[in-house]
């Protein structure tokens, strides 16, 4: 489990998150929507200990973040996955090195099981005869899915993924929230998804927070979204002339 | 200034992360390997170019402005020999090098930045600085020198070819020259420019990239930068260690 408790963070005059509290459950997929420039990347770089939060703290377990030294965080980052916007592939290593990566700088498997297991994890996310490509020669979908695959490589308890399909057909977005859920579910892990696809949300959205200018504005699940009569949740989810139709707006 | 002092003040923390402990020391072993040959080898061929025809002008200059009777004709290779070893290539070298490594280490890193492959390093638990910056420093270091005294001799070698192809110097007179008056503590002198400005061509232009925010646009001022501020700061600390060793 992940616990956000009472985060506050601003950039100069600029505050981006107000005392946003919010849980994160294990084995599911928590989901955090927004508008864009909402804080969704803030509040998770503010989680991981990307940025330094101002006011509040973050627990992984029962280990709070703020308190760590910095070897104490080292471990815990160890436990982490994360999977970011564009991908973030090691420009100068192919797929299998890219995947490899952690394994090779915190273990002290041989290069046999690493590439064991980097096949194992590419296998996972349906990548197969990629192995030596650079990430300029992938696809946007087979960069998301190499990038999952390097997350997953140290068996994270948990995994952040930032807007895991955006830039993707509806297809491949489809099959990448659904092979985030899959993973989520097999290996039980706390997994949190910044997102404002309301596709997604419908598809894979266990846990569901709203944020809107910085606050945690509405808490519920996939079913729950679409009965709320939350003003600003409803402007975020029926944002279209035509669900704004449907729902008779 | 105030906005100097910030950076100074951010560039001496930035340093004390890299020269933390690395994480795991055989793979550090093998990014300096690699820096060294697109920081070092991959510079070779400029600075051998570069140098010739920069002692061969050298020569050909001396050799006009000393035209008098009076001058034994030795001393213009003399002359070219001091003028490589203790300013053209420790530092005229350096600034090309400013120029071409740095440019190549602010981009690089800075590139990294804004597609978030240093979050990502951080978030594995990995210092970024340390793995990025690290190896660059000790690969300039050690190879720096060996691209100096590589541009000393070819310079040297420049000068005599023009000096002889033109025949305003012969042959023997240059190499005669080459050879007289010879202090060790000169050759020394010029690594140890060379050695602080590879320090501060890395450092600062890994400062800039490291340090990016925004996306393409900003990467290449970034690079831009790196490149001017690192030429400054090699100006400035020419003139400091020619002080410090020389007066
Ligand atoms: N590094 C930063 N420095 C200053 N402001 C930032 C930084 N990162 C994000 N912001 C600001 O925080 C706000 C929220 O951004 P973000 O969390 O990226 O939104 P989103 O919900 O689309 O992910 C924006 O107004 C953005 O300008
Ligand atoms: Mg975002």
């Amino acid at each position: 489990m992940i616990e956000a408790i009472e985060i506050s963070k601003s950039f100069g005059d600029n505050k981006v998150l107000d005392n946003v509290s919010v849980k994160f459950e294990a084995g599911r997929c928590n989901l955090v929507i927004g508008q864009s420039g909402s804080g969704k990347t803030v509040l998770m770089k503010c989680l991981v200990g990307l940025f330094e939060i101002d006011e509040g703290r973050g627990i992984f377990g029962e280990k709070v973040l703020s308190r760590m030294s910095f070897d104490e965080m080292k471990l815990v980052r160890q436990e982490i996955g994360m999977l970011f916007q564009g991908g973030a592939l090691f420009d100068s290593m192919n797929v299998e090195q890219n995947v490899m990566f952690p394994l090779s700088m915190f273990t002290e498997q041989s290069i046999g099981e690493r590439l064991e297991r980097a096949n194992f994890c590419l296998s996972r996310v349906n990548l197969e005869n990629v192995n030596k490509l650079l990430p300029s020669e992938l696809s946007g979908g087979m960069k998301k899915r190499v990038a999952i695959a390097r997350a997953i490589a140290m068996n994270p308890r948990y995994l952040f993924c930032d807007e895991p399909n955006s830039g993707l057909d509806p297809h491949t977005a489809n099959v990448i929230d659904n092979l985030i859920k899959e993973i989520t579910e097999e290996y039980g892990i706390t997994t949190v998804i910044n997102t404002h696809d309301m596709n997604s949300v419908i598809e894979i959205g266990d846990r569901v927070s709203f944020i809107h200018e910085g606050k945690l504005w509405w808490q519920g699940d996939r079913d729950t979204i679409l009965m709320s009569d939350n003003k600003e949740l409803n402007n975020f989810v029926f944002a279209t002339k035509l669900t704004r139709k449907i729902k008779g707006l | 200034m105030n906005n100097f002092l910030t950076h100074i003040g951010r560039y001496i923390l930035l340093m004390r992360l890299v020269f933390k402990q690395p994480e795991k020391k055989s793979i550090y072993f093998r990014q300096i390997l690699i820096e060294i040959e697109h920081l070092g080898l991959d510079s070779v061929g400029i600075v051998v170019f570069i140098s010739i025809f920069m002692g061969a002008v050298l020569a050909i200059q001396m050799a006009f402005n000393l035209d008098t009777p009076l001058v034994p004709l030795y001393t213009i290779g003399y002359a070219t020999r001091q003028s490589v070893v203790l300013e053209f290539s420790p530092t005229i070298i350096s600034l090309i090098l400013a120029g071409k490594v740095g440019s190549r280490i602010s981009s690089e890193i800075g590139t990294m930045r804004v597609t978030e492959q240093i979050d990502a390093l951080e978030i594995m638990g990995i210092n970024p600085a340390t793995y990025l910056i690290f190896p660059k420093i000790i690969a300039a270091l050690f190879f720096n020198p060996i691209l100096i005294m590589i541009s000393i001799i070819v310079a040297n070698m420049g000068g005599w070819l023009a000096g002889s192809l033109t025949g305003m110097v012969p042959s023997g007179e240059f190499i005669y020259g080459l050879k007289a008056f010879f202090e060790g503590y000169d050759v020394f002198y010029s690594l140890v420019k060379s050695v602080v400005f590879a320090f501060l061509i890395v450092s600062i232009s890994g400062y800039h990239g490291y340090y990016t925010r925004g996306g393409a646009l900003e990467v290449g001022e970034a690079s831009t930068k790196g490149v001017v501020n690192s030429s400054i700061a090699i100006i400035i600390f020419n003139l400091i260690l020619t002080n410090l060793l020389l007066a």
